[in-house]
């Protein structure tokens, strides 16, 4: 097992070099010197303009200014952001948990409602419900995600004023961030004080729905069809018939012997979906005006904030590669055959 | 094929084609077998056509401001007039003519990213079957580090280094759709290699180039072309999203997402602005998604059982 993390590990590494090496080469990249581009339409004297390079230190060869790069990352400077001054690391501290939030809430929708969608279509093969379930799996997979939201904003916000047009929580509550988890502090504060924050849990409740929604969407399509292909395989098999002429009940056979089996593709297939939520919630948090780190990186690129840009893909790109990481050594913990393969 | 009065030699050949169908046919009788790829496969023609026709088919100049009909409603709702079909958007210009110049901007995208990402990913493919030593390692952890960026992500910083517009869309979306093509060929090029016809013709002195484009490619084009069709559709989604974000197509070009961008504003009292675009990225991508399991199913029976 060990030896396995380490080989892991191995990929790993370069993997993320790699990605050190696009966001470094990301700014040198910009057509025009970054310190015009900084300055904008403004002219400067060319004694400010030697300065400022100097101060960048973009008038070192270029793998020295790499190597630079890399030590800041190492030693934890991630830069500071060109617009508010704050270091970009605590800017995305502060705003990950958002974009957690609503991440973790679109993949238990899109568990939940794709396992059951799954399930149920592959019991009932070849029935009216089974070609539903699977013309709406490759709708939602077709889905223009930040069209799906405009929809349902016009439809529950707008029409029937169910829930919220945008943000995380009613302006007439105040609420300290704790846990950066808006769901949690609001149900805390609401447990502190119920006089002054009554209705503050329910309200952050109604933010989160349309969005998790929308994020979970796409997960929620491929994860039913993954489901479906991966019962329909199970069932076939001879200990599933050997359960069912034991007597079990048809419950048993099927959430036991079956889906317990079938679970594995789908859960590779969940670990894959963190890509797609963390490309997603830049559009879903755009749409909701959600304030994570998807509209935090598209504001930056709106106001060539640079530094944000760059160190902010950095970190989005390593959550990425962490994750599927772990789901890799997940996967070899629970498949022996994976661990020792070559 | 053959005359009435044929030879036993000619009837045998008769046989031979009434057992074996042409590819053609073939091929058809498998796609055709999918009713949803066949009505997929009808709205994308029903697409390209008014995309080729467009001057002529839409009845309108698509940037034209009709300052007397703002958000003037579609035919068949209170107020809507037959003047313009499907109403009109902001600044009075007829969302019709919009729409049916759009798909001609999102089937080139889609078309010219899936060109650019499928020629270098195919001969980078080959090279990494080939040689998997070095050059095939080295271009694999390369297409891991391109993978392990989320696909619109990856676009989003790609424009943002060059700048939106049509051809930084285009070459964003291809870089994203480059590492699946790489490795799905390299994938079939790998079981491809230890088959004895590819050690023949080895054999018979045939030269790497030959070898690579000639003998083994034409074995791997089936999950290709699938994949390629999957990818049009998820070009066409990521076209439109860039557009959204104002990264894309600028305005007023009517890009299906950009039309989308500036319609949310009028999302309380003009649906039509904001329903139309959408469903026809939705329909478009769809469709083609229908047509791409209609492919599977004819080109790749293996794939099929697998999915």
């Amino acid at each position: 097992m060990f030896s396995f993390i380490l080989r892991r590990l191995g990929l790993l590494l370069p993997t993320f070099f790699g990605i050190t090496l696009i966001t470094f080469g990301l700014i040198r990249l910009i057509p025009g010197d970054p310190v015009e581009v900084m300055v904008g339409e403004r002219t400067l004297d060319p004694q400010m303009h030697a300065d400022a390079m100097h101060r960048l230190g973009l008038d070192k060869p270029i793998y020295l200014q790499y190597v630079d790069y890399l030590h800041n990352l190492a030693t934890g400077h991630l830069g500071e952001s060109l617009v508010t001054k704050d270091s970009v690391w605590k800017e995305f501290t502060t705003l990950f948990p958002a974009t957690l939030e609503l991440a973790v809430m679109a993949m238990l929708f899109a568990a939940v409602f794709g396992l059951l969608a799954g399930v149920i279509a592959a019991i009932k093969r070849g029935s009216i419900f089974d070609h539903g379930v699977m013309g709406l799996a490759l709708t939602g997979f077709s889905m223009p995600i930040f069209w799906w939201g405009l929809i349902l904003i016009m439809f529950f916000s707008v029409k029937l004023g169910w829930t919220p047009v945008s943000g995380r929580l009613d302006l007439a509550f105040d609420i300290a961030p704790r846990t950066g988890f808006m769901l949690i502090d609001a149900w805390l504060a609401e447990a502190a004080d119920p006089s002054l924050n009554a209705g503050a849990f329910k309200d952050a409740l109604k933010h989160l729905i349309l969005p998790a929604i929308v994020l979970g969407t796409i997960p929620l399509a491929v994860i039913a069809r993954m489901t479906r292909s991966s019962m329909l395989e199970v069932l076939r098999e001879d200990y599933v018939r050997t359960a069912r002429a034991k007597g079990l009940s048809p419950a048993r056979v099927i959430f036991i012997h079956t889906l317990r089996n079938a679970m594995i593709p789908v859960l590779t297939v969940m670990g894959l979906q963190v890509g797609t939520l963390m490309g997603g919630a830049v559009l879903t948090e755009t749409i909701f005006s959600w304030p994570g780190i998807g509209k935090w990186l598209i504001d930056a690129i709106s106001r060539r904030d640079y530094p944000v840009v760059q160190n902010g893909i950095l970190m989005v790109a390593t959550l990425v590669i962490l994750v599927n990481f772990i789901v890799d050594i997940l996967y070899g913990i629970a498949n022996p055959r994976i661990r020792h393969a070559k | 094929m053959a005359n009435v009065q044929a030879s036993p030699v000619a009837t045998a050949a008769d046989d031979v084609a009434l057992s074996y169908p042409s590819p053609l046919k073939e091929f058809w009788q498998g796609f055709s077998h999918n009713k949803g790829a066949v009505a997929g496969l009808v709205f994308m023609l029903a697409i390209t056509l008014s995309a080729l026709l467009a001057p002529w088919l839409a009845p309108y100049n698509p940037i034209e401001q009709y300052r007397d009909a703002i958000l003037a409603p579609p035919v068949w709702m209170d107020g809507g007039s037959s003047r313009f079909l499907f109403g009109t958007d902001e600044l009075g210009r007829d969302l019709l003519s919009r729409l049916i110049h759009g798909a001609r901007l999102s089937l080139l995208i889609g078309l010219t990213s899936v060109v650019m990402a499928m020629v270098p990913g195919v001969i980078l493919g080959l090279i990494a079957a080939f040689f998997p030593k070095v050059l095939g390692s080295l271009i694999m952890r390369l297409m891991d580090i391109m993978m392990a960026l989320p696909a619109l992500l990856l676009a989003v910083a790609i424009v943002a280094i060059l700048g939106p517009g049509l051809i930084n869309t285009m070459i964003a979306i291809a870089i994203v759709a480059l590492p699946a093509y790489v490795r799905l060929t390299r994938a079939s090029a790998m079981t491809e290699l230890n088959r004895d016809y590819v050690t023949a013709s080895r054999v018979a002195g045939a030269g790497l180039v030959r070898l690579m484009f000639v003998c083994v490619l034409p074995n791997c084009m089936a999950p290709l072309i699938v994949h390629a069709t999957m990818s049009f559709s998820s070009a066409i989604l990521e076209a439109a999203a860039l557009g959204f974000l104002g990264l894309g197509v600028q305005p007023p070009t009517p890009e299906w997402g950009t039309m989308l961008a500036s319609a949310r504003d009028y999302i309380e009292r003009a649906w039509w602005v904001v329903t139309l675009p959408g469903l026809t990225i939705l329909l478009s991508v769809l469709a083609i998604n229908l047509m791409g399991d209609g492919l599977r199913d004819a080109l790749d029976p293996k794939l099929k059982r697998a999915a």
